[in-house]
């Protein structure tokens, strides 16, 4: 990976995660066992314990786990910045954002007093019992929640992004120079065609990619073939790097399960197990209302969506544990969000009675169950399936609907979509907004659920195969802006926004991988 | 989208429909083709026709004669596939007379099971092959059935049975029987009940595919891409308790759309392609692609095995229903043929998918930008077929044959064969 650069205080803080690590343990095991073999020279022990360990696969395992940290953890700049930095560094969008949270929180309680329920209640045994006993079908008879709303939708989100201002920097200066037409006012630097270009440029269009529906032709299915072929060497590997290099062109069908957790790094053991068991009691022993939440959210998406209504039930073994897992707090200290607080009953202000609401720190919104329902495809048992849900929400999901300046941040992916479309298609950007249609209105929910329940779910996992392999979000934005050029034809007759978003309205029958091409490389 | 159609209302003189369905789908098509309605009396050209009318039609006192330029939706005789027991039954003679001949298809394992023909589950006649069957449920006493009335459709009169006691009625020397022979209304058949079916979100489901049938002699089928799995609504459970349940037994669509918790939205149907990502995900690629091999296996060898006995009328074609469950080893089983498939819609995407369907259909059977002639020779243009593929065409797989070209006969769903089944084309 040639990551050379790195600053003493980053290697600390890798050697310290790995020192408290399982695997450090293990490590320590499998050298013991080493000693202890009979071939072992005294002599030379150092040396023939590490070929030792590399022969028994530990080594890979040591590069997977240091692969998976420089993935998940940003370089941090010399001097360290005070952590409320590392989260966000631009105090307004900082500020912005905690104003945000409030008003979530508050709907929340408002909620819980409109319908006069409490925010977390235990629940009797025989209730804990019977829900046991449906566990695999929640769906069946869940709670009531015909009072039950979404506490916001991405339109909500979008009208608190649009509001953004910095205070110290005033747009109309900026007018004369490069006017946007755009109505995203936060200036962010955003990569521009020629480095989004360079960026995937393994996507070429005149580098094959899998999963370009062409069946008949012979060379796509030999070339498929040879994809498998070598994918599966690339999967013997068993070493993420070389998993995220591959799939950059995309995972056949049968081999993306594998390489998706190659690249997350995810290799479940017992302990996993028994992590996630712990968690379903945790959800059996406390009804939370974020339950509620969730279980709306499935039932006004999931449950109506023809790709996705078969894994109803797996969606809620995945949201219900994941609402209690306190390892999502650790993504926290690089999220500009904060998880929300709560006191007990009471004791409003008392810190010893503060509790996380909910436990994970996350407050789902309408459409967040979409990210877990592509992945049913992929994965047949809950745990694995968890646990893909969880790393990928951790690694990007997050940056989605919180409000923050990172260029994988939902600002910045808004911002770079108007940007593309505006020096791609300007004559299209200023007809829709002309008749009143402001793009990003439109492209939005898009970008906040990943394209998840828009597209086909061949397609949606194609798409995701781009996200992990290139460690971006950047792509969402680049396809949106292909979407757009595609449709432009018709897009240029609409006079109305109802009318555009009509245009817009079923991606179902889009191949995601051509149109991207198209639009990345064609021009 | 549909550029295929409709090509002719300019040219020619329009073409005359008639049709003893109103719904959407059909209408929707011969209108936008321009074609002319006319009542079923009159000349037309294209009649899609309830069953019941195909039995007047082609009963011998009506005497009707069909001209060249007259093209009808089924086979006078499609009985012999699409009523259960009639259909059953063709299979078995085919499997003995291809055991008779010697020919490597009827290959039997060690415990007299076909091994290459073993695609319908094992079935009785009731009352007929009642003391059959009581002497093979002896043998496995603990074995669950599933009785069907033949005559009827939608579910109706369908029950699970794992005690002799509940047949009764229908034992040879029960007294109700004795003296009145059964009449279509009370036989039955009775099938080994497969209780390990593949579950997907833990229900149960089932496959309907379409198949064109446009000639039996030779044989020429297509099978339309855009099949759906129908799910049940609620979870499978193989538990004795759960016999009478039929919401968890019987994936058809008029049982499940009495359910509470029946979605109107997507009807519990899933597109094949949806099936096809699930399984090749999970499962593999290969055990994918033999699966959905075997599917069309099953489908060419149960249309051959009616191929003789069906009078291959040229006026006629039919576009079957095949309802198909698939175990838990992967393995599919032909559970019925539909004559008339249901061409109500029950959601969007079905009305779209059904749309096609008859497009498609229309197609093939009358191509594009010429008059309907029943004389001509059945081959469709590759880019009228639409969402249809060549399932098997026995002439052009004859042919091929002679010119020593094997692999071109039958064009697969993903054109892949595994090497354990002779070769599409070498299917006789
Ligand atoms: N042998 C079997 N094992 C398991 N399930 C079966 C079996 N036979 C039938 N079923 C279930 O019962 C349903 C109805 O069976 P079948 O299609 O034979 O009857 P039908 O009443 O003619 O239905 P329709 O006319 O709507 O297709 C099937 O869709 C399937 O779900
Ligand atoms: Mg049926």
């Amino acid at each position: 990976m040639g990551e050379s650069n790195l600053s003493k205080s980053y290697m600390q803080s890798l050697i310290e995660d790995l020192r408290t690590s399982k695997l450090y343990t293990d490590l320590q095991n499998a050298a013991q066992a080493e000693i202890s073999k009979p071939t072992i020279r005294l002599s030379e022990i150092k040396k023939g314990v590490q070929t030792g360990l590399t022969n028994s696969g530990w080594d890979r395992k040591l590069r997977n786990a240091i692969f998976n940290f420089l993935q998940t953890h940003p370089k941090v700049p010399y001097p360290v910045p005070p952590p409320e930095h590392v989260k966000e560094p631009l105090q307004f969008l900082r500020k912005a954002q905690l104003q945000w949270e409030k008003r979530i929180l508050k709907s929340l309680n408002s909620m819980c007093t409109e319908l006069n329920i409490p925010l977390a209640r235990r629940r009797p045994d025989k209730e804990q019992k019977e829900m046991l006993q449906k566990w695999t079908e929640l769906g069946i008879e869940g709670p009531d929640l015909s009072q039950i709303r979404p506490v916001y939708a991405p339109k909500d989100f979008l009208e608190v992004i649009l509001g953004l201002q910095n205070p110290n920097y005033r747009t109309s200066d900026t007018a004369g120079f490069f006017a946007m037409w755009g109505i995203v006012q936060v200036p962010l630097k955003v990569k521009s065609i020629d480095e989004l270009r360079l960026q995937y440029s393994d996507m070429a269009i005149n580098q094959c990619q899998s999963g370009i529906d062409d069946f008949v032709d012979i060379p796509q299915e030999l070339f498929d073939m040879e994809r498998v072929k070598l994918g599966r060497k690339v999967i013997a590997a068993n070493h993420g790097p070389i998993a995220q290099e591959f799939s950059k062109k995309g995972c056949p069908t049968s081999l993306r399960e594998h390489l998706w957790r190659q690249i997350l790094c995810i290799e479940l053991d017992e302990v996993d197990v028994l992590y996630y068991e712990q968690l379903k009691v945790n959800v059996l022993q406390h009804d939370l209302l974020v339950d509620s939440l969730l279980y709306k959210d499935v039932k006004l998406t999931a449950t109506n969506d023809d790709q996705y209504f078969v894994f109803e039930d797996f969606l809620y073994q995945v949201l219900l544990p994941f609402s209690r897992d306190t390892h999502v707090l650790k993504h926290f200290s690089q999220n500009s969000a904060t998880p929300p607080r709560s006191y007990i009953r009471g004791k409003l202000g008392v810190d010893e009675f503060m509790v996380l609401y909910p436990p994970n720190g996350v407050i789902p919104f309408h459409g967040f169950a979409m990210y877990v329902a592509p992945l049913c495809y992929l994965y047949k048992e809950t745990i694995t399936l968890y646990y893909v849900f969880r790393e990928i929400y951790i690694r990007f999901f997050y940056r989605l609907h919180s409000i923050s300046s990172h260029p994988q941040g939902i600002v910045a992916l808004s911002l770079l979509f108007e940007n593309l479309l505006q020096t791609h298609e300007p004559e299209l950007f200023f007809h829709l907004k002309s008749v009143g249609c402001q793009p990003l209105k439109v492209a939005f929910k898009w970008l906040v659920r990943a394209f998840s329940g828009y597209l086909s779910s061949d397609q949606v996992l194609l798409l995701w195969d781009r996200v992990l392999a290139y460690n971006s979000l950047e792509i969402l934005p680049v396809l949106a802006v292909a979407i757009f050029s595609f449709r432009k034809t018709n897009l240029m007759k609409v006079q109305s926004y109802n009318a555009a978003e009509a245009v817009l309205a079923d991606l179902t029958t889009l191949q995601v991988i051509p149109l991207i091409q198209l639009s990345l490389f064609s021009k | 989208m549909y550029q295929n159609q409709g090509l002719t209302s300019s040219r020619m003189a329009r073409l005359k429909y008639a049709t003893d369905m109103d719904k959407s789908v059909l209408m929707n098509n011969f209108e936008t083709r321009g074609w002319v309605p006319v009542s079923p009396d009159d000349d037309w050209n294209f009649y899609w026709a309830n069953v019941q009318s195909i039995r007047n039609i082609f009963s011998v006192d009506c005497g009707y004669r069909l001209t060249d330029d007259q093209v009808i939706n089924h086979f006078p005789n499609h009985v012999e596939l699409t009523r259960k027991d009639l259909m059953v039954k063709n299979i078995k003679r085919y499997r003995k007379d291809l055991d008779k001949e010697g020919s490597l298809l009827a290959e039997k394992d060690e415990n007299g099971r076909y091994i290459h023909l073993d695609f319908i589950p094992q079935t009785f006649m009731l009352p007929a092959d009642y003391n059959l069957f009581v002497e093979e449920f002896r043998k496995n006493p603990n074995t669950t059935w599933i009785m069907k009335p033949c005559g009827k459709a939608r579910g109706i009169g369908i029950f699970l049975v794992n005690k002799l006691s509940q047949l009764k009625k229908w034992s040879r020397d029960s007294k109700t029987n004795n003296f009145t022979p059964p009449t279509s209304k009370d036989t039955y058949v009775i099938s080994k009940y497969i209780d390990n079916p593949l579950l997907i979100g833990g229900k149960k489901f089932d496959l309907r595919l379409y198949v064109l049938v446009t000639s039996f002699r030779p044989l020429k089928c297509y099978l339309f891409r855009l099949g759906f799995a129908r799910f049940c609504t609620v979870k499978y459970n193989a538990s004795i308790n759960e016999l009478d349940n039929m919401f968890v037994h019987l994936t058809n669509v008029s049982i499940q759309k009495q359910g509470d918790d029946y979605n109107a939205v997507h009807g519990g149907k899933w597109t094949v392609q949806n099936l096809r990502l699930f399984l090749e995900s999970t499962r593999g690629k290969e055990v994918t692609d033999k699966l959905f091999d075997e599917i069309q296996w099953e489908i060419v060898h149960s249309l051959k095995a009616v191929s003789g006995i069906i009078s291959n009328d040229r006026h006629c074609f039919e576009c079957y229903g095949y309802d198909i469950i698939i175990d838990d080893n992967l393995k599919p089983w032909l559970i019925e043929v539909n004559a008339s498939p249901s061409l109500t819609s029950t959601t969007s995407s079905d009305r779209i998918m059904k749309y096609k369907l008859i497009n498609d259909v229309i197609n093939i059977v009358i191509p594009p930008g010429q008059p309907p002639d029943v004389r001509w020779n059945r081959v469709p243009a590759k880019e009228h077929l639409g969402n249809f593929d060549v399932l098997y065409d026995e002439e052009l797989a004859q042919q091929d044959m002679v010119s020593g070209d094997p692999k071109k006969a039958g064009t697969m769903f993903r054109g892949k064969r595994d090497g354990s089944r002779p070769s599409p084309a070498t299917w006789k």
